[in-house]
C-alpha cells in the first residue's frame, strides 16, 4: 500500500513540475514554447479532413454545408412604405380622404410569418450554427452518421479532450486563480508606489496568461497602437465571461461589476487590494447617478487603469452586436472601442446563461478544442459637441460591428429575458397611419411653418 | 450520431407533412429546429406566449391576428392537443399557405383537392385576419377593430369610421353591408397575391 501511495505522489510531482516548467513559467515571462500553435495547426488539418469526409458522404447535396448556415428563408427587405405602395399599385383607385386598402394587411401578414420562421433577435441568444461539424458532440445538430473513420477520430477526440486536456486545464486554472489571490494580497501589503503598481500589473497579467493557457486560447491582437490608456474607458462586445481573460492578456484594466459572494467575492476582494477596481453593491447599481459618479472619479485620476465595460449588459452569441446602454457613454472621457470575434470552429465561447450555469459553462469551455479569437483595438472616440449619449453609443457600436464582421442590431440584449416595449409597436402604427391619412397631413401643413 | 432535435420527429411524420404541405424533407427538418427553439416549455407544442416572445412579431400591429391564425377554432386533434396549443403539424399546415406557387406543382394526393398555397387559400388566410368571429363575413365592426389595431391611437374614430364605410361600400356587391369572401376576392383580383403572400424558403 505504501508503495502505491509513493508512486502516486511521485507521479503527481512529475505532473506538477511539467505543468510549472513548460506552461506556467513561460506564461509569466510572456513567452510561448509553441505547443499551442502546433496543437492548433494539427487541429485545423484534422477538421479540414473531417469536413471533406462529411461532404463526400453527402454526395447528393455537395453544396449543403455552406448553405445551411444561411438561414431558412430569403427575405426581401424594403420599408413599410415601399412595400405597401407596391401592393396598392394594382388596386383600383380610392377616393380622396383616406388611403386604406384591404391588401395592406398582406404586408403585415407576410412580415409576421417571416419573423415566425426566422427573426433577427431570438437567434442571438443561442449558439451559432456551424457550417460544418467540428467533431464535438454538442454541435452535432444536422450531421448524421457518416463513416467509421470519422467516428474513430471523434472517439479519439473525446478521449483527448476529457482525459488529457481537461485535467491539465483544471490544474492550470486552479494555479492561475490561487496565484491571483495570493499575489494580489501580497502586493497589497506594500505601500503605494510605482513599484507596487508595476508588481500589481505583473501579477494580474501572469494570472490571466495562465488562465488563457488553461483554455488553450490563441488570441491575435490587431492595431496594438490603439490600446486603451489610463483614464479612458474600454468598451467591447460581450460574448462570455472569458472576454475579460482575453482582453486582460494584453493590458491591465480596472474591472467594473457587482460584488459577489463565495469564490468570486474572495477574488474580487483580493484584486482590489493591489490596484483599484470598481465593485458595486447590488443596491448601488440601481442608482445610476451614484454609478456614474464613481466611474467619473475613477477616470479623472490619471494614475488609475482604464475601466473595462461591456455596454450590451448581457452575453450575445458573437454573431451580432446589440444595443449599447447609454450609461457608459454619458460619463465623458475617451472611449477605446474593442471588437472581439471568436472562431466558432474550435469551441463555442458563448455563455447561454439560461441554459448553463457558470460551472457547466466552464466545463464546456475546458472540454472544447480551443478558444481562438481576434481582438481589434479601434481608434479612440469621444463624444462630439451636440451629440447625445444614445447617438454616440450607436456610433461606437457600428464601428465595433463593422470591424468584427458582426451584424449591427439596435435591439436590446435585455430581450433575452424581458418583453419588448409597447412603444415600438406604437411606432409601427404611427408609420402606417401616416400612410393612410398622408394626403390630409400634406394639405394641412401647406402654409407658413 | 443523429441530430438531437430532429430525432424527435419520425420519418413517417415527415412523410405525412410532406404530402400535406408540399415542403421538402430538408425544409421540414429545418423548420422543426425552429419550432423546437420556439418551444420553451419543451412539450412539443407552441402556445401564444411562445409566439409573443419573438420581438419583431410582438411589435407587428397585426401580430395577435397572425398568431391567432395558428390556433384554429375547435380542437382538431391532428393539429392541437388543447385549444391554446399548436403542435408541429399544425404549425407546418399554417406555414404551408406561404409556400410560393410553382407551375409544375404536383399535389395530387391532397384530399382537400386544392393545395394549401393556392391563390384562393392565400386570400382566405388574409380574409381570416379581418374576420374576427370566423363567420365568413367581415362586418363593419370587425373591419373597424382591425383598422384600430393597425393605426393605434393616431387616427380619430370618425375618420376611421369613414374609411371603414368607404371600404365596405367599394367591396360590397350584394348590399348586406358586409364583405363576404367572394366579394373580398373580387376586390383584390388584380393584386399579385401569389407573390405578396409567399415566402421564399431556401433548399
Amino acid at each position: 500500500m505504501e508503495a502505491a501511495w509513493d508512486i502516486a505522489f511521485v507521479l503527481f510531482q512529475v505532473w506538477l513540475s511539467i505543468v510549472v516548467g513548460l506552461i506556467m513559467l513561460p506564461a509569466m515571462f510572456g513567452m510561448s514554447l509553441g505547443f499551442t500553435d502546433i496543437y492548433i495547426k494539427v487541429l485545423v488539418k484534422t477538421l479540414e479532413w473531417a469536413t471533406l469526409r462529411i461532404q463526400r458522404g453527402q454526395n447528393e447535396q455537395p453544396t449543403l454545408p455552406s448553405q445551411s448556415a444561411n438561414g431558412i428563408i430569403e427575405k426581401d427587405d424594403g420599408s413599410m412604405e415601399e412595400k405597401i405602395r407596391q401592393l396598392r399599385r394594382s388596386h383600383p383607385d380610392n377616393l380622396a380622404g383616406g388611403d386604406f386598402t384591404l391588401c395592406d394587411a398582406f404586408y403585415f401578414c407576410k412580415k409576421g410569418i417571416e419573423n415566425i420562421v426566422e427573426d433577427q433577435v431570438t437567434q442571438r441568444f443561442t449558439s451559432e450554427e456551424l457550417a460544418s461539424w467540428n467533431l464535438l458532440t454538442r454541435t452535432n445538430n444536422n450531421f448524421r452518421y457518416i463513416s467509421v473513420r470519422l467516428t474513430i477520430i471523434w472517439g479519439l477526440g473525446v478521449f483527448i479532450r476529457y482525459c488529457i486536456l481537461l485535467p491539465l486545464r483544471i490544474t492550470l486554472a486552479v494555479i492561475g486563480l490561487s496565484w491571483l489571490v495570493i499575489g494580489t494580497t501580497l502586493v497589497g501589503l506594500l505601500p503605494s508606489s510605482n513599484v507596487k503598481n508595476w508588481l500589481s500589473d505583473l501579477v494580474h497579467i501572469t494570472c490571466y496568461r495562465i488562465c488563457a493557457r488553461a483554455l488553450s486560447a490563441t488570441i491575435r491582437y490587431h492595431n496594438k497602437e490603439n490600446r486603451p490608456k489610463k483614464g479612458g474607458i474600454c468598451v467591447a462586445n460581450h460574448t462570455s465571461p472569458i472576454d475579460i481573460v482575453i482582453l486582460a492578456n494584453d493590458g491591465c484594466y480596472a474591472m467594473v461589476g457587482q460584488v459577489h459572494g463565495g469564490l468570486m467575492g474572495v477574488i474580487q476582494r483580493s484584486m482590489v487590494r493591489s490596484c483599484p477596481h470598481v465593485w458595486f453593491e447590488r443596491a448601488e447599481m440601481k442608482d445610476r447617478h451614484a454609478v456614474a459618479k464613481r466611474l467619473k472619479e475613477h477616470i479623472a485620476d490619471k494614475t488609475k487603469l482604464p475601466i473595462l465595460i461591456f455596454p450590451e449588459g448581457t452575453c450575445i452569441n458573437n454573431t451580432s452586436v446589440m444595443m449599447f446602454k447609454k450609461g457608459s457613454f454619458e460619463i465623458g472621457g475617451t472611449i477605446y472601442p474593442v471588437a472581439i470575434k471568436y472562431d466558432p470552429q474550435f469551441g463555442d465561447a458563448f455563455w447561454n446563461s439560461a441554459k448553463y450555469n457558470m460551472v457547466s459553462y466552464i466545463l464546456r469551455m475546458m472540454t472544447s478544442w480551443a478558444i481562438v479569437c481576434n481582438v481589434w483595438y479601434l481608434a479612440p472616440m469621444t463624444r462630439q459637441d451636440g451629440e447625445d449619449a444614445v447617438h454616440f453609443a450607436n456610433r461606437v457600436k457600428s464601428a465595433i460591428a463593422q470591424q468584427g464582421g458582426l451584424v449591427d442590431l439596435s435591439w436590446d440584449g435585455g430581450l433575452k429575458r424581458e418583453r419588448v416595449k409597447e412603444s415600438f409597436k406604437e411606432e409601427q402604427q404611427k408609420m402606417y397611419s401616416s400612410m393612410i391619412v398622408g394626403l390630409d397631413c400634406h394639405e394641412a401643413s401647406v402654409g407658413p411653418e | 450520431m443523429g441530430s438531437r432535435a430532429s430525432s424527435l420527429l419520425r420519418e413517417e411524420d415527415i412523410e405525412e407533412i410532406k404530402k400535406e404541405t408540399g415542403f421538402s424533407h430538408s425544409q421540414i427538418t429545418r423548420l422543426y429546429s425552429r419550432f423546437h427553439s420556439l418551444d420553451k416549455g419543451e412539450n412539443g407544442a407552441l402556445s401564444r406566449e411562445d409566439f409573443q416572445r419573438i420581438p419583431e412579431l410582438a411589435i407587428n400591429p397585426l401580430g395577435d391576428r397572425i398568431i391567432n391564425a395558428f390556433f384554429p377554432e375547435g380542437t382538431n386533434k391532428k393539429y392541437t392537443a388543447r385549444e391554446d396549443q399548436v403542435n408541429f403539424r399544425g404549425f407546418m399546415r399554417t406555414l404551408a399557405h406561404f409556400r410560393p406557387v410553382e407551375d409544375n406543382e404536383k399535389n395530387k394526393d391532397l384530399t382537400s383537392g386544392e393545395p394549401l398555397n393556392s391563390r384562393t387559400n392565400k386570400l382566405h388566410f388574409a380574409f381570416q385576419l379581418y374576420d374576427l368571429d370566423r363567420d365568413d363575413k367581415i362586418s363593419r365592426d370587425e373591419l373597424l377593430q382591425v383598422l384600430r389595431m393597425m393605426v393605434g391611437v393616431n387616427i380619430s374614430d370618425e375618420q376611421l369610421g369613414s374609411i371603414a364605410d368607404r371600404t365596405i361600400q367599394e367591396a360590397d356587391t350584394n348590399g348586406d353591408m358586409c364583405i363576404s369572401f367572394s366579394e373580398f376576392t373580387k376586390v383584390l383580383e388584380k393584386v399579385d397575391v401569389e407573390q405578396k403572400m409567399s415566402i421564399r424558403f431556401l433548399h
